[in-house]
């Protein structure tokens, strides 16, 4: 069994790293910085720290002024708010005028669990993919969400940085650092390929445990950037095994299964099943319950690779 | 010549007219109404050169209307940002002058607005890190009366006061006319003055036609420390040009040639009366 840490907690920790290498990062958060974690940054460098209330709209348009003035803001709250609520402030006020702001939300996806359907974003990645110039990164774990911050402070621009409330298993190795835009392959095969991005990734790694068991090859491909898609690794796996199931904690509209079946079926038709939240509202549970109820296990990707791989053009 | 703010009060009103006109769209009323607003922030008030418009120690303005583009671009364009003859270009094809502004390529402008109730965040965010560079750079922004029912407006209000930015400065241009009628029929705001204060504002009320009523509301703007400053400036929507005035119609629809023509005469005689 491998570690197990929420990527809010690794965000706590890449933050003040962060604060420290770098005086023009700044946060904000809407109320929930004891759940977004950013309380480490908050009590580390109070005066860079902005607690807004709650009020997501207010806060978005804040970050822009500071970005517009040389600093780099990080907002966080969670990401049904992050993005739905504030959805225009972001599109107008940071995405049009292409600002350095990151968005980097907590509590995405269903694994929020007990709040509920309300609070469960499934449809975050899609919104934020719909903007010109937006960057959506969805990290597999602890390892990459600290990558990943540090990336993002780098690179001059808006992003999107998707991350969960539940721990989740360490897939990365401690060393790892995050290329810009590039897929990671986690696994080589040649008879499906498990395309998956954030929490998901480990559960793909998981299925491809089982396939290999039963003689399958399952080729596993993590996706953070659901934008910018690293469309040339979606397009060689897909020419190398003839079958993909993408998997993804989030809608399977809009979100990364929509990217790659958009991306194949221009430059590479193949046969696609994809695992997701099919088209409907999440509920109060556990997680480990939630992810069974709504066909997120490694046991649904291994039937979802069966199926698909009957598809497959000879 | 350009030696008076009445002078250039009046040259904004024309070239918002004619900009307006070749466009055949645009609004002119809401932007009429700012024209000498406009003129004392840009050639008295704030700390800007258009020879150096990204200066980073520059004070910022945030058009937070954002549709009072035609008053915005021509006092750039006089304050010598760009060619007073792009005006002609406004709203049109492969133009940089949009119909809202655009941070990202017109010169002089601080802040991308368009969407009523954004740009004060942005002019918070402004602030906000004036102070934390203690730097003495002022932020300037224009709401709209309409504006106000917004209510991202009343977010930004609650925390400009908490986070005491007496380097912001709201003006409020009141002139009491919206898209589809009075403000008092579409969504009341009053007691608006009420409001602000309540929100732990320094409010400054003004004639918003009045040179030195605007120079000294500035002024007491300057003076006043630990909270943020809004200075309630009545106006007459489609000021200085007689049919337009006060009609909820002008906000959004641009003269045509044979109105231009009237117009245009209106603000020539007024100029040949001043000067006799």
């Amino acid at each position: 069994m491998s570690k197990m840490i929420a990527t809010r907690d690794a965000y706590k920790e890449a933050l003040v790293t962060l604060g420290q290498e770098n005086p023009n990062v700044v946060v904000l958060d809407a109320d929930l910085a004891k759940s977004t974690m950013t309380i480490g940054f908050a009590q580390r460098f109070p005066e860079r720290f902005f607690s807004i209330g709650i009020a997501e709209a207010n806060m978005t348009g804040i970050a822009a002024g500071l970005a517009a003035s040389g600093k780099i803001p990080f907002a966080s709250t969670f990401a049904i708010f992050a993005t739905g609520r504030a959805y225009e402030q972001i599109r107008n006020s940071i995405g049009y005028p292409h600002l350095n702001v990151k968005i980097a939300a907590t509590h995405a996806g269903i694994t929020v669990g007990e709040d509920g359907a309300t609070h469960q974003s499934i449809e975050d990645m899609g919104l934020m993919r719909g903007i010109p110039g937006m960057t959506v990164i969805c990290p597999a774990d602890g390892v990459e969400t600290a990558a990943a911050v540090r990336a993002i402070a780098d690179y001059v621009g808006p992003v999107y940085l998707r991350m969960g409330r539940s721990a989740v298993p360490v897939i990365m190795p401690k060393d790892y650092e995050m290329s810009w835009g590039k897929a990671v392959y986690l696994r080589e095969g040649r008879d499906v390929s498990l395309v998956a991005t954030g929490m998901m990734s480990a559960v793909a790694l998981e299925a491809a445990e089982v396939l290999a068991a039963e003689g399958i090859g399952a080729e596993v491909l993590h996706v953070p950037f659901i934008k910018p898609l690293d469309q040339e690794a979606v397009v060689a796996t897909a020419k190398k095994t003839g079958a993909v199931v993408t998997a993804e904690e989030h809608s399977i509209i809009n979100g990364l299964g929509s990217a790659v079946a958009e991306c194949l079926s221009e430059q590479a038709p193949t046969p696609i099943c994809r695992i997701g939240i099919q088209d409907t509202f999440g509920e109060s549970g556990k997680p480990a319950q939630l992810l069974e109820k709504y066909s997120l296990t490694a046991k649904d990707i291994v039937a979802a690779a069966k199926q698909v791989m009957l598809q497959k053009r000879t | 010549m350009l030696n008076t703010n009445e002078a250039i009060a009046r040259e904004i009103r024309r070239e918002i007219l004619k900009a307006t006109a070749a466009a055949k769209s645009g609004h002119p009323g809401g932007s009429l109404s700012l024209a000498e607003i406009m003129t004392v922030l840009y050639f008295d008030e704030m700390k800007v050169d258009a020879n150096d418009p990204q200066n980073p120690e520059r004070d910022r303005f945030v058009m937070s209307k954002g549709h009072a583009t035609p008053v915005l671009y021509a006092t750039l364009a006089l304050k010598g940002f760009f060619p007073v003859a792009e005006l002609a270009s406004f709203r049109q094809i492969n133009s940089r002058l949009q119909g809202h502004p655009d941070m990202k390529h017109i010169p002089g402008v601080d802040f991308t607005t368009g969407s009523l109730g954004q740009g004060l965040s942005g002019a918070l965010g402004m602030a906000l890190a004036g102070k934390l560079d203690h730097s003495p750079r002022r932020v300037y922004t224009i709401i709209g009366d309409g504006e106000c029912q917004e209510g991202q407006i009343w977010e930004a209000a609650m925390a400009a006061s908490h986070y005491k930015l007496d380097n912001l400065v709201v003006i409020l241009d009141y002139n009491n006319l919206q898209i589809c009628g009075e403000i008092c029929d579409v969504m009341n705001i009053e007691p608006i003055q009420d409001k602000w204060k309540a929100f732990g504002w320094h409010v400054i009320e003004l004639d918003g036609h009045d040179f030195s009523q605007i120079r000294a509301a500035l002024q007491g703007a300057r003076a006043t420390k630990g909270q943020p400053t809004l200075l309630l400036a009545h106006t007459v929507k489609g000021k200085g040009i007689s049919f337009m005035e006060n009609k909820a119609e002008w906000h959004g629809s641009a003269p045509n040639a044979e109105q231009l023509a009237l117009a245009l005469a209106e603000l020539a005689e007024k100029e040949v009366v001043r000067h006799e």
